[in-house]
């Protein structure tokens, strides 16, 4: 015992003089461009709370941990339950099976309605029809557009992926674009692959696939160059989520290709892209209106019965196009997080 | 193994290079091919080759040489990590975090310089100190405990899982680290990390260059330094190793910090080439990089294997993930050839080294 502690102390002295040399070097070291410190210091869209007694919300994703998408749905999610006095319960599971026993976690807790994806929609068929047989008003958001309505949700928030795709589809046309390649970062995501069915159906000149993991940047970047060099007529690369539309860049780069970029969904550093000209366009499905309008529909129906949609139509939440023309009021959204 | 001295076992890696050695009578009797073709590397060797020439001849692109600069450039990036990796194989240890702790140094750097505002340099310091101590930990519990540090790293492994994503949400409020391109020094770290140079028209990729020395610094180690043979020794047989005198503690945590810098090195490549980096990232590397050790001839129980042949793993691995994409093959197929692919060089590596070594 007490060998161990002499150890340990004479193990930490060199940690010591570690801090405190770093202490030093940090006051000398201050960054004159960037960093935090040039971060604007935007105020939050804050407003009133209601006065309503308090709701709980349970909301179940198939987020995969540390996605940037997900991120955004989720701060719109604590938006609103921050203004509805809602008490918010996030949970996510990308596995179906995972997903759907969350959702019954959410059951036994006695949440007052649930907000789910409908990513694989049969694997949440049982647990949604438990949850109205509990009395749980249930909203669906982001996937399932053509599915929510069998399963018996109440309300919907989401954009059509095939109808996104077929909104970028177009606009390659506008663009003169001949040949596009379309980057899925996760093979036998179903949004994903619809979203490149949609560019095929519209676009009027020849759409290739190209699988990349999504997990390793380095690798995305290489098998981008890759596809431009064995393809040397892609004049459009279009990508399925920010970061890899960024990657993209430098690819193209790499590759010494004239393509140009077209992706789907933002980021703060993708609307820098844009203003700078790296990148053409962005569809946004504006996921933050996805979480907020999930979690007030909720709210609506609880305190006033209302439906949005009037409960047969969903809300379409997309497609929005973000470009140079536009892109300068949505980055000051972005630039928080939220856009 | 028992009563090695400093030059027992790394006969048994030298490479083809430095010539056979006169002390090995049993060998020395047998024709110099088939005893090159019995060493792992030289195996691997082949494979990664049949694998070369078959996409050249497939895959009209390959045979551009800036199409072999990026096939390199990957190999690289899988390459550099799987040497440490490598290394920890032969000293019998594994570790699953490495491909996360790629991404915990990228984070730490970036996070580091950005919420501190300071020179980029400072937050490049502080991640190789985190990622060498991540290693240190790593080691310092195998060592402890005596678990199978298969079960301590695959624990750093979900802890630094979460750890990426929880804290640069709490630090950043998103799930990316922000942009530091715009800092002081990062400019200069970039040179040294993510910059290319030019041969014969051909950008290439500094790491591509790194990959190479350190294998040729790791085969140094490796066959002509006191450590090299610790390194065998303690892979081979713990206790007759302490028997002799070699500091196994020692060793097994240094081997983990190599990893751990190893981390740190491909993590400031990441970072200062994609100026953000996503918190999520990393997880499945870990499998890649102890994948192109092991087709490179590394044992997974540990006491053999080389520096050379997971160059050519990495190799093998960069050329076919690629090749698929050159030779413009249906993609919804990718993963099945590039299993496949793998399979089969790890089948002519295996062919071979039992027919060479077949009397």
């Amino acid at each position: 015992m007490d060998r161990s502690s002499h150890s340990r102390s004479r193990r930490f002295a060199p940690v010591v003089a570690v801090a405190a040399a770093a202490a030093l070097t940090l006051a000398g070291c201050s960054s004159s461009s960037g960093g935090k410190k040039a971060e604007e210091s935007a105020g939050g869209a804050s407003a009133g709370k209601a006065t309503t007694p308090q709701m709980t919300v349970a909301l179940v994703t198939h987020q995969s941990p540390g996605d940037t998408f997900w991120d955004i749905v989720r701060k719109g999610a604590e938006a609103a339950a921050a203004k509805d006095n809602v008490k918010l319960v996030y949970s996510a599971d990308p596995n179906a099976g995972n997903q759907a026993n969350l959702v019954q976690n959410a059951i036994d807790q006695k949440v007052d309605g649930i907000a789910i994806t409908l990513a694989k929609p049969d694997a949440l068929k049982d647990v949604v029809a438990k949850a109205k047989a509990a009395n749980i008003p249930v909203v669906g958001l982001n996937s399932g557009v053509s599915e929510w309505q069998k399963l018996g949700l109440m309300e919907f928030f989401g954009q059509d992926e095939v109808v996104a795709g077929e909104a970028l589809g177009k606009k390659l046309n506008e663009a003169g674009a001949k040949k596009a390649v379309c980057v899925i970062q996760e093979q036998g995501n179903i949004g994903l692959t619809q979203r490149c069915d949609g560019v095929k159906k519209t676009f009027s000149g020849s759409t290739e696939t190209l699988y990349v993991n999504g997990t390793d940047m380095p690798s995305v970047k290489s098998t981008i160059t890759a596809k431009l060099k064995q393809d040397k007529a892609i004049d459009y690369v279009v990508t399925l989520g920010a970061p890899f539309a960024l990657t993209a860049v430098q690819s193209v780069d790499d590759a010494a290709s004239k393509a140009k970029i077209a992706t789907f969904d933002l980021n703060k550093a993708l609307t820098g892209a844009i203003s700078s000209g790296s990148i053409q366009f962005a569809v946004d499905q504006q996921p933050y209106l996805q979480g907020y309008l999930a979690i007030d529909s909720l709210w609506l129906y609880k305190n006033n019965g209302n439906y949005m949609g009037g409960g047969e139509q969903p809300v379409l939440t997309g497609p929005a196009f973000v470009d140079k023309s536009n892109v300068d009021a949505v980055a000051q959204f972005a630039a928080k997080g939220t856009r | 193994m028992i009563g090695m001295t400093q030059q027992a076992e790394p006969a048994v890696t030298t490479p083809p290079a430095s010539g056979p050695k006169e002390t090995d009578g049993r060998t020395a009797q047998r024709p110099l091919v088939l005893r090159l073709l019995a060493r792992p590397e030289v195996g691997v060797f082949l494979g990664a080759l049949a694998v070369y020439v078959f996409f050249l001849v497939e895959a009209p692109p390959v045979r551009d040489g800036s199409s072999m600069a990026n096939i390199l450039y990957q190999s690289s990036t899988i390459g550099i990590m799987a040497l440490p990796v490598a290394l920890l194989m032969i000293g019998g240890e594994f570790d699953l975090s490495a491909g996360v702790a790629v991404i915990t140094s990228a984070l730490t750097a970036s996070m580091f310089s950005y919420q501190l505002t300071v020179n980029v340099w400072v937050g490049v310091i502080v991640a190789l100190a985190v990622s060498l101590g991540i290693g240190f930990l790593n080691g310092w519990m195998v060592v402890k405990t005596g678990l199978p540090s298969f079960l301590v790293t695959l624990g750093t492994f979900l802890i630094l899982q979460g750890v990426n994503l929880a804290v640069t949400k709490l630090v950043t409020t998103n799930v990316a680290t922000d942009d530091i391109s715009d800092m002081d020094g990062f400019s200069q770290a970039k040179k040294i990390f993510a910059s290319s140079f030019e041969i014969g028209g051909v950008q290439i990729k500094i790491t591509i260059l790194y990959w190479l020395v350190f294998a040729a610094l790791a085969t140094w180690v490796l066959l002509r330094t006191r450590y090299g043979n610790w390194i065998f020794a303690v892979g081979g047989n713990k206790e007759s190793a302490r028997a002799v005198g070699v500091p196994v503690k020692f060793t097994k945590i240094s081997l983990f910090m190599l990893v751990g810098f190893g981390a740190w090195f491909v993590g400031m490549h990441q970072l200062f080439t994609f100026n953000t980096v996503q918190s999520g990232e990393g997880v499945g590397q870990e499998l890649i990089y102890i994948s192109a050790a092991v087709i490179g001839g590394c044992l997974l129980t540990g006491g053999a294997g080389s520096a050379i042949g997971p160059v050519f793993g990495a190799f093998m691995f960069g050329m076919v993930q690629q090749g698929i994409v050159y030779a413009g093959w249906n993609p919804d197929w990718f993963k099945a050839f590039l299993g496949v692919m793998l399979l089969g060089a790890v089948l002519i590596n295996l062919w071979v080294s039992r027919t060479a070594t077949r009397r």
